[in-house]
């Protein structure tokens, strides 16, 4: 415009649009977004693109779907194992837009993948932040907001498997059904509500498409939004590095590193997706046939996200667990396993930057991320989840494992039933170690360098190796940490000797604390640096030695934006 | 244009007159019988004449049996030198086990009745002669080829009556119906062989093999005798038809399903193990890479 330029007619365009909502100041300020640079950030990205290729995908199979359990016979010729056999038209028209509707089982198995991936991308994107911190304030809520949305993928997932009306599915609302008749005293009266009567009665596959469709979706796109505009609001976290602090956030702006990239990354999902729909078979619901209650083939499992349920039921004894007390059944083998596992994952999910922050009397704001080493505990029990959570899937799939490596099928249940209580405290105990020694190497680099391989022999006879120190990057982010210490709490009577209230409350509280952070390494200190560079006379000879007082923050790669918090 | 009412009046007529004429014969015949029994009844004297005429019953029915029942016979003419090299086959590859005269030992079956259908599956599959004890005979190359075989088999029926090799149009898999057969295999057969039949666990290290790369008439034979855990769909509980079905529906599974790779159709557990290996991968791998390219 300086030069006397015409604007052309995009320019025209934004500006009729910004005279009219101002929109310049919203572009103006997502353009400059500073976002950090690293790839485990674009993992929640894989969730967000591949539930937008669900939403596509899913919109053209409700096209073609038809959600009712009337009985009708298939007049398809394609398969022909289907041909001429009775079935719900949830099946029938499932069969037919595989085989009848051009892309049909394209976009059917494009959805399914897609769904797949959606709930891995989700748990790999909530491990990064649970191993790196990124869940602690002030990002709790969000943590929140997220750990909902994974819940909500979870009944999207099972509404969407139970849909087709195959045997597969059909057995696993059977479980449903069973698990939701286990709960006491409002059991029976619960499954009669959700079948619309007796299992499987008529309703079942209209209200599963109800939710499927409209209130899991809707409710989804709506944290989503939440989600990112937290996401936004308290900017992103980063990992620590040079220039980094609680204080910025070091990064490129959104326009025009980040919108290239994520729209890359988009079509990198959605032609990922596209290519394992038209490539690999999923679900072929034909082969399992129309549901029906008698039938259940060998290799019955659900999609991999509730195998852990599936698995912890197949793990838990049967005989001796279902208790009939005055006349009412109480089924601890089914209770125990499919309402009490879950509940316990997710209570921890749901409660732990709570309980962190508690046991760690932390009432600070964090926006730089913990290398998952300097939190020994957190990264041990999150193994530990992980362990567990493993081992439950791999007991859902006892019968396949047997197969195919000729095991017998009871020593790997007793196996697993061993390794669900072993294993989880085992991968905890390997990984807190694992942890404080990698604690402690990085404390020897600090203090002593980089081994060279250089031997040095003094006139006096005496060999040393030379070391070469740290650079400062190097040294920033091995010592820029905090090492949490338990909590220290206020004795049991005051200077009057009168008992404190509240006193046992925090007792408990330090003992958890304790188990938190008492075995600590904590970071070296500038002194330490001093004392370790002057301690032998051979100092003299260690090339470019560098010993200022404090390890500075060498200034970051790019652009330092955000700017002091709204905290600050 | 309305005959119909003399029509229907004229049926009912002759049907009445029918039954009258038929009600009247019986009431005769019941007074004729009457009659007969108490003749009968009065020439009676020997009190052994009811163990008589029960033995006569039996030979009667055991000859009407004899006569009429499903001829067990070989397809292929079996001659007398066929059991003889049958014969001396067994004794040198199988008596070890299942005894000299094939009577069964400790553990061990007797062979007298399995029928040639059983001696052809198990020796074609090469799971007999056994390599090792175990759960479970395992399928190896056959040891015993056709000739061999068939002499074994022709052999074991001549020691008792038991189900036949079936012929080749009894499992001709483009003659059956694979719909009727995959409502079959749903309801008999899925449970421990998987929906399409990829095999499944059994317990105690046992198991249900696969069932693609078994031949047709293996399959029959199968069903017909029940090998090892498997249980026996004699022609009363699926017919010969029915069989063929089933069959039909199997060979059409050799050719996989539709939608690509078929990743093994274990079902969500192999789909799982590929949506993380292959998509995750590949997805994490172009993440790695998007955050490589910085600037």
């Amino acid at each position: 415009m300086a030069k006397q330029q015409r604007p052309n007619g995009v320019g025209k365009a934004a500006d009729y649009l910004d005279q009219r909502t101002s929109i310049g100041v919203l572009v103006k300020e997502f353009a400059r977004k500073v976002f950090p640079d690293h790839w485990s950030f674009m993992l929640g990205e894989i969730a967000l693109f591949s539930f937008i290729v669900l939403i596509a995908s899913g919109f053209f199979l409700t096209m073609f779907f038809e959600p009712s359990m009337a009985l009708v016979r298939y007049e398809g010729e394609h398969p022909p194992s289907m041909e001429g056999q009775l079935m719900s038209a949830a099946f029938s028209s499932t069969v037919e837009m595989s085989f009848e509707v051009r892309g049909g089982l394209l976009m059917r198995q494009v959805h399914h993948w897609a769904a797949l991936i959606f709930v891995f991308s989700i748990v790999v994107h909530m491990f990064r932040i649970f191993f790196t911190g990124a869940f602690r304030k002030p990002r709790e809520v969000n943590w929140l907001v997220g750990a909902v949305m994974l819940i909500l993928a979870l009944a999207a997932g099972f509404t969407g498997y139970s849909l087709p009306d195959d045997v597969l599915s059909g057995n696993g609302l059977r479980i449903i059904d069973g698990v939701v008749k286990s709960i006491p005293v409002i059991g029976s009266w619960l499954s009669i509500l959700v079948f619309g009567g007796e299992f499987p009665g008529h309703h079942i596959i209209p209200r599963l498409f109800t939710l499927h469709i409209f209130v899991i979706p809707g409710l989804l796109i709506a944290l989503i939004a939440l989600h990112l505009f937290l996401m936004v609001l308290q900017k992103h976290t980063q990992y620590p590095g040079g220039g980094r602090t609680d204080k910025n956030v070091v990064g490129y702006p959104a326009l025009p590193v980040y919108v290239a990239k994520m729209t890359g990354n988009f079509f990198i999902i959605a032609g990922v997706l596209t290519l394992m729909g038209g490539t690999m078979a999923i679900n072929n619901v034909w082969n399992y046939g129309p549901y029906d209650p008698s039938p259940v083939s060998a290799g019955t499992q659900p999609d991999w996200y509730i195998l852990f349920v599936d698995g912890a039921l197949r793990l838990m004894p049967g005989p001796g667990w279902e208790w009939v007390i005055g006349g009412y059944t109480l089924s601890m083998n089914l209770l125990i396993p499919a309402l009490v596992v879950p509940g316990i994952l997710f209570t921890l999910l749901f409660g732990w930057p709570f309980l962190e922050a508690k046991v760690t009397g932390d009432h600070k704001e964090h926006h730089v991320l913990d290398r998952p080493r300097n939190r020994p505990t957190r990264t041990g029990m999150g193994m530990a989840i992980i362990v567990a959570f493993v081992v439950c899937s791999l007991a859902a799939t006892n019968d396949l494992i047997a197969t195919h490596f000729s095991l017998d099928i009871f020593a790997i249940t007793w196996t697993l039933r061993v390794l669900v209580f072993v294993g989880p405290v085992f991968a905890f105990w390997v990984t807190k170690r694992v942890c404080l020694g990698l604690q402690r190497k990085d404390r020897e680099l600090v203090l002593h360098g980089h081994e060279s391989g250089r031997i040095v022999r003094f006139a006096n006879g005496e060999y040393i190796e030379v070391h070469t120190p740290l650079d400062e990057e190097e040294r920033w982010l091995r010592v820029s940490y905090e090492s949490p210490e338990p909590l220290e709490i206020q004795p049991l009577t005051d200077g009057r000797g009168v008992r404190r209230p509240g006193y046992r409350s925090d007792r408990r509280w330090q003992k958890l604390s304790r188990f938190f952070y008492e075995d600590r390494v904590s970071p070296v200190t500038p002194a330490e640096v001093e004392a370790a560079h002057s301690h032998g006379r051979h100092d003299e000879i260690e090339p470019g030695r560098h010993d200022e007082a404090e390890p500075k923050a060498p200034t970051g790669a790019g652009a330092v934006g955000g700017g002091p918090r709204h905290s600050d | 244009m309305t005959p119909w009412r003399p029509r229907l009046g004229a049926c009912v007529g002759v049907v009445l007159r029918w039954y009258r004429f038929m009600t009247e014969k019986l009431k005769h015949s019941q007074r004729d019988e009457d009659i007969f029994v108490k003749a009968l009844a009065a020439r009676r004297h020997h009190r052994l004449a009811p163990v008589v005429l029960l033995l006569l019953a039996l030979l009667t029915t055991g000859g009407v049996y004899a006569a009429l029942a499903p001829s067990t016979a070989q397809a292929e003419t079996v001659s007398t030198a066929d059991i003889e090299t049958g014969k001396k086959l067994f004794q040198a590859n199988c008596a070890t086990c299942h005894g000299s005269n094939a009577e069964g030992t400790d553990g061990v079956p007797s062979l007298v009745g399995v029928g040639a259908a059983a001696v052809d599956f198990q020796v074609s599959t090469g799971r007999m002669p056994m390599q090792m004890n175990g759960l479970q005979a395992m399928e190896k190359p056959r040891q015993m080829n056709e000739e061999q075989t068939a002499a074994l088999a022709a052999y074991v029926a001549s020691l008792g009556a038991g189900p036949a090799i079936p012929t080749d149009e009894q499992v001709d898999a483009s003659l059956g119906d694979p719909s009727n057969g995959m409502a079959l295999f749903r309801t008999n057969c899925a449970m421990c062989h998987n929906a399409v039949g990829a095999g499944g666990a059994l317990s105690e290290g046992k198991f249900a093999p696969p069932l693609w790369d078994t031949s047709e008439r293996n399959l029959y034979q199968a069903m017909l005798t029940g090998p090892q855990s498997m249980p026996v769909f004699n022609d009363a509980n699926i017919n010969p038809e029915e069989k063929r079905d089933i069959i039909s529906f199997l060979v059409e599974q050799r050719d996989g399903s539709a939608g690509g790779a078929s990743l093994g159709a274990l079902g969500p557990v192999s789909e799982g193990l590929w949506a993380f290996v292959v998509g995750m991968g590949l997805l994490i791998g172009a993440a790695v890479w998007i955050g490589a390219k910085s600037s």
